[in-house]
């Protein structure tokens, strides 16, 4: 790949290479009588390879399609752009420590108008200077651990993630955000929570549903407001700080085993299932949402539990599943299922047999519900009082996507599979509540 | 001021948007329509500036966000989704559109660009919810001809339209959004228009060209122009927003008036003796030396908790309120820009202050703490002590500018041809590539389809609606001017009406409801035939289609049979007619006794006048007649 012709190639890239051009070229194309002039763009790796794009002078960018007479020539180079970060705000002594670790959702960038590159911007130096806010907020120390898309994340970076916090904490920090891709922030957030137990400060993760290279981003918001968590909220527990609503208002802070991501695209995407959110930002104070949480207390030993099983599959179940789906996660050697079966926690009779079958073979079995909403329960019904029989575990008002993490942790701390029944089904951090209110 | 435009070296660009007609936005499938009454929905941002990697930021959008400016949205869901409010991706760029701007660069022979890339063109004054514009070059390179002169197009260019602003309070500016992301077109030529005149001729050709695809929006703000004027010795100012095509010149005129009267200030300052230093930001806080007032402005400010500051401006005497066009002096030019930097209902110079009611004693007290002699000028403000701090301290940058000439910045066009100060002009157009569009790729059989149904060029149309129609020379370039031509080829061919009829309803009726205050503009298409059709069929009269066309406009969902029922302007059927032509004789029997059938013009008038619109007049006539010569025959016997 040729980093100074980025996303060209096949023909139009052997044309570039031949007129000795590269991106950030000052460039002419000559087609027949028509002439045009303009700034040589990296190409979309989507684009195909028919096509050279330039910035013409009053910045537009167009393609131009390249044919047997197209020729290219350089007439000059844009300098590139050389950055000179304004001058950082003043840091205000004796504010509280924040650290911010990247996972790769980027949450602050600049935009390099010559060529349309968006950069990260991750050093403290950077976000001071580009959300100058948070200076008045906390002192932050950065490091990204990873450069990945949410959606690439596996249980391993959830094992790392949690053992990189601990040592944060472990230096005395008075707070962890943790920034990162929305998609799967959910799950990561399940996992810190059952990875780090007795926490003595908060761990907040916090992403973005606009990108942060646009000015109206939710991303600089969402930051100020999990940073502001991180440094004085009064509970110890990890969280989601997101927007509320769809205004730039309040940032809502999720606990982190009841969060799930509602909505592909709206800011206010994320929202608390089966229960209340802990507390918001609001103009920079926090507001409790409830009483009953984990206090702070910087005396507290943190217990750092960070592994995770992964053979354990989340299955959705379907009017007229095939029962084979089980009986091959069975055999693939899969420790635990959880299943989502519809409305209170049920799935056909034709694959009764096999559920049966994988249960008598050591695998941990769980019932959520599809609904999202509610609570898991199998006494109403026969179906649910047979699977209850036949040793499911029916998980109660726990999202399906904690059901699956929990499980992978669990089974990651302990093999004895009554133990792992057990703690399944015990509430170990807020995953289970035994009444759910009217939030509406 | 009579103005040689050449010798002061006038260039005028202009960049004509006009609204497309399509059947959804650009980037979604809402309707474009705007909204009236209360919004369904609100909510709150605030726009971040982004910093470029230059490090540089756009200093007004930055001052702004630092004093925490919010806009409100206001939106309903039948003109808005989730794409408007920023909540959800664009969709794919509108083909309807994008082909309307295609066949617009072929018809003013620009070439059609390869392959089209949507940008973001960063605009953070709130007027999109995303803090840019989606647009995109589709042609580029063109040329039209206009009275023999070549004039060229630099770029044909689609387009979202922004949001439309409903107000400001304090901090927080409210904007609509059912305007956001409806389709423009945007038409720039290059800067080598030299006088007021052809400023406006070109205007007019190129929405000649847009009209002629048949496929643009019309009435108020469907065509907004943008001009770019300079003159040799001031400056490139930018201003926005002209929806009245014969206003062009008149703007072109005052904006060179202005400048030229700037610059005459500018030199009276240096005659003065003024240098750029002596202009200091330092003000003094007057509000206890003005604390028994009689001046009921800052009285009220007083009592309202604020202060008051005044600023010393050297040498401006007599200048502040020296008049630069009508109604704007360089005092105005001062207000408009202590209002925008420190928000202040406005400000009071001393080149006018004899009209506020201060004391002689009140006035020599400031003088003396400003320290302001013989020649010197000087500002007060009463506000918040931050907001009046900002505002003079935009009064003495702009006092700074004087010295200097003329300032660039961007104005916004007013009714009478004046402009106002709206903000500095941003730097270059900051553009990034909108990567959730992705680049459409024009084919050149596309491109040769296309041009071989281009529509007829308006020039060719004039000469089609003499020939086919058989309008006068008039009458058709009137309407090949107006914004009905598109409509008017199917109104004919759908109705019975005579051609020449619908022409003139179209062009002089139109012009005289309008000047009448009538929104003529708000008749759709639909209903245009549907009056035409019931002409055409009798159910009305010729009279009563100003009547009809005023309902309708106030009215504007209902149907033209609804409007003739509720004017009551039906056709009144043969038996009426000949019921109320007997009624009228015998009322004014001793008319028709007397004259005999010499009263036919009376009894006409007496009809009409109380029928007008219900009857058509060869029907009376005929009644009447046929009566009379009874009644003649009558008396005979
Ligand atoms: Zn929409």
């Amino acid at each position: 790949m040729n980093e100074s012709l980025s996303g060209y190639k096949g023909r139009v890239l052997d044309v570039l290479v031949k007129s000795k051009v590269q991106v950030g070229d000052l460039i002419r194309i000559n087609k027949g009588d028509i002439t045009y002039e303009g700034i040589l763009i990296p190409r979309s790796e989507l684009g195909d390879d028919k096509h050279i794009v330039i910035k013409i002078r009053s910045g537009y960018n167009i393609g131009v399609e390249v044919t047997e007479e197209t020729k290219v020539t350089k007439i000059g180079v844009e300098k590139a752009p050389a950055f000179t970060p304004p001058a950082l705000p003043a840091q205000k002594p004796g504010l509280p420590k924040v650290s911010i670790i990247s996972t790769g959702g980027t949450i602050a960038s600049r935009v390099d108008y010559r060529t349309g590159a968006v950069r990260p911007a991750i050093s403290a130096s950077d976000l001071y200077s580009i959300v100058p806010e948070l200076s008045d907020v906390a002192a932050i120390d950065t490091q990204i651990l990873f450069s990945v898309f949410s959606e690439d994340l596996t249980p391993k970076h959830w094992s790392k993630l949690a053992v990189t916090v601990a040592e944060h904490i472990s230096q005395g920090v008075d707070g962890v955000v943790v920034t990162h891709g929305t998609d799967t922030m959910g799950y990561t957030a399940a996992a810190l929570s059952f990875a780090l137990r007795n926490l003595p400060v908060p761990v907040v993760l916090v992403g973005a549903q606009r990108s942060e290279d646009r000015p109206s981003s939710d991303a600089a918001s969402n930051l100020i407001g999990a940073v502001s968590a991180a440094a004085k909220a009064p509970f110890a527990e990890v969280v989601v700080a997101m927007h509320e609503t769809i205004s730039d208002e309040s940032i809502v802070l999720h606990r982190g085993t009841k969060v799930r991501k509602l909505h592909t695209s709206r800011r206010d995407a994320f929202k608390t299932v089966n229960a209340q959110p802990i507390a918001k930002v609001l103009d920079g104070q926090i507001v409790k949402l409830t009483d009953d949480y984990l206090k702070r207390d910087k005396e507290k030993s943190l217990i750092l539990q960070p592994k995770f099983e992964e053979k354990v599959a989340l299955i959705k179940f379907y009017p007229g599943m095939d029962s084979k789906i089980i009986d091959w996660h069975v055999e693939a050697g899969y420790k635990g299922i959880i299943i989502e079966g519809t409305g209170l926690g049920h799935v056909r009779q034709a694959i009764f047999h096999s559920i049966k079958k994988a249960i008598e073979k050591g695998v941990l079995v769980a019932m959520a519900s599809q609904c999202i909403w509610g609570r898991v329960n199998m006494n109403v019904y026969t179906t649910g009082r047979d699977l209850v029989a036949m040793g499911v575990v029916p998980l109660q008002d726990m999202l399906a996507e904690t059901a699956l993490v929990k499980i992978m942790w669990i089974l990651g701390q302990t093999q004895d599979k009554e133990k792992a029944k057990d703690l399944l089904a015990t509430n170990l951090a807020y995953e289970i509540s035994s009444r759910t209110v009217d939030t509406n | 001021m009579k103005v040689d435009f050449s010798a002061v070296g006038l260039k005028v660009g202009l960049e004509c948007h006009q609204q497309l007609a399509t059947k959804e936005k650009l980037f979604c499938a809402c309707k474009p329509d705007l909204f009236k009454g209360e919004p369904e929905i609100t909510f709150l941002r605030r726009l971040r500036p982004t910093q470029s990697e230059l490090g540089q930021t756009d200093p007004a959008a930055y001052f702004e966000f630092l004093k925490g400016v919010k806009i409100l949205y206001e939106a309903d869901s039948k003109t808005s989704c989730l794409v408007e409010m920023d909540e959800e991706p664009p969709h794919e760029l509108n083909r309807e559109a994008l082909e309307t701007a295609l066949l617009v660069s072929l018809m003013t022979s620009a070439e059609p660009v390869d392959e089209v890339h949507v940008m973001r063109k960063v605009v953070i004054d709130g007027s999109n919810t995303t803090g840019f514009q989606r647009t995109c070059v589709v042609g580029m390179n063109g040329s039209i001809v206009v009275d023999g002169k070549t004039v060229p197009i630099q770029h044909i260019s689609l387009e979202e339209d922004a949001a439309r602003k409903t107000g400001a309070d304090g901090l927080t500016v409210r904007y609509r959004i059912d305007r956001l992301c409806v389709p423009l077109i945007e038409v720039t030529t290059g800067p080598v228009i030299y006088s007021p005149e052809e400023a406006r001729k070109v205007a007019y050709a190129i929405g000649r060209i847009l009209r002629a695809t048949r496929r643009v929006k019309r009435g108020i703000g469907t065509i907004r122009q943008d001009l770019n004027v300079s003159i040799s010795d001031g400056a490139l100012i930018e201003i926005k927003g002209v929806q009245e095509l014969d206003l062009i010149s008149q703007i072109v005129e005052f904006e060179v008036q202005r400048q030229l009267s700037l610059l005459s200030i500018r030199d009276e300052l240096k005659k003065r003796g003024l240098s750029e230093d002596e202009i200091r930001d330092d003000s003094a806080d007057v509000t206890s030396d003005l604390a028994k007032t009689g001046c009921r402005v800052i009285q009220k400010a007083i009592g309202q908790g604020k202060k008051v500051f005044a600023v010393k401006l050297p040498k401006f005497s007599g200048l502040l309120g020296k008049e630069l066009i009508p109604n704007l002096r360089l005092g105005t030019e001062m207000a408009d820009r202590a209002r925008f930097w420190g928000r202040v209902g406005g400000i009071i110079h001393s080149d006018e202050i004899a009209s506020y009611g201060l004391a002689e004693d009140e006035l020599c007290l400031i003088k003396r703490i400003l320290k302001v002699e013989q020649q010197d000028a000087f500002v007060l403000v009463a506000d918040t002590e931050e907001n009046a701090f900002d505002a003079l301290r935009a009064v003495t940058e702009r006092a700074r500018e004087a010295l200097k000439g003329v300032p660039e910045e961007t104005r916004g066009s007013n009714p009478d041809g004046t402009t106002r100060y709206m903000r500095p002009r941003p730097g270059a157009a900051r553009m990034y590539p909108e990567t959730d569009v992705p680049p459409i790729t024009i084919s050149k059989d596309y491109v040769s389809r296309l041009r071989s149904q281009l529509p007829e060029p308006l020039e060719k149309t004039v000469e089609r609606l003499i020939k086919k129609y058989g309008l006068n020379e008039k009458l058709a370039r009137q309407l090949q001017d107006s914004e009905y031509v598109a409509v008017f080829d199917e109104l004919v061919e759908r109705t019975k009406v005579s051609p020449t009829f619908i022409a003139a309803t179209l062009t002089e009726t139109f012009k005289a409801l309008k000047r009448d205050g009538v929104e003529v503009d708000k008749v759709t298409d639909d209903q245009l035939i549907g009056v035409f059709e019931l002409l055409g069929l009798e159910k009305t009269s010729k009279e009563a289609i100003p009547e009809i066309i005023t309902w309708l406009t106030k009215n504007e969902s209902s149907s033209p049979s609804e409007a003739i029922k509720a004017l009551g302007l039906s056709i009144i059927s043969e038996q009426e007619l000949s019921n109320v032509v007997d009624e009228i004789i015998r009322n004014n029997e001793d008319a028709v006794r007397t004259k005999g059938e010499g009263a036919l013009g009376f009894l006409m008038g007496v009809v009409m006048k109380k029928y007008r619109g219900k009857v058509k007049p060869d029907q009376v006539n005929a009644v009447l007649k046929e009566r009379l010569s009874k009644l003649k025959k009558k008396s005979l016997h």
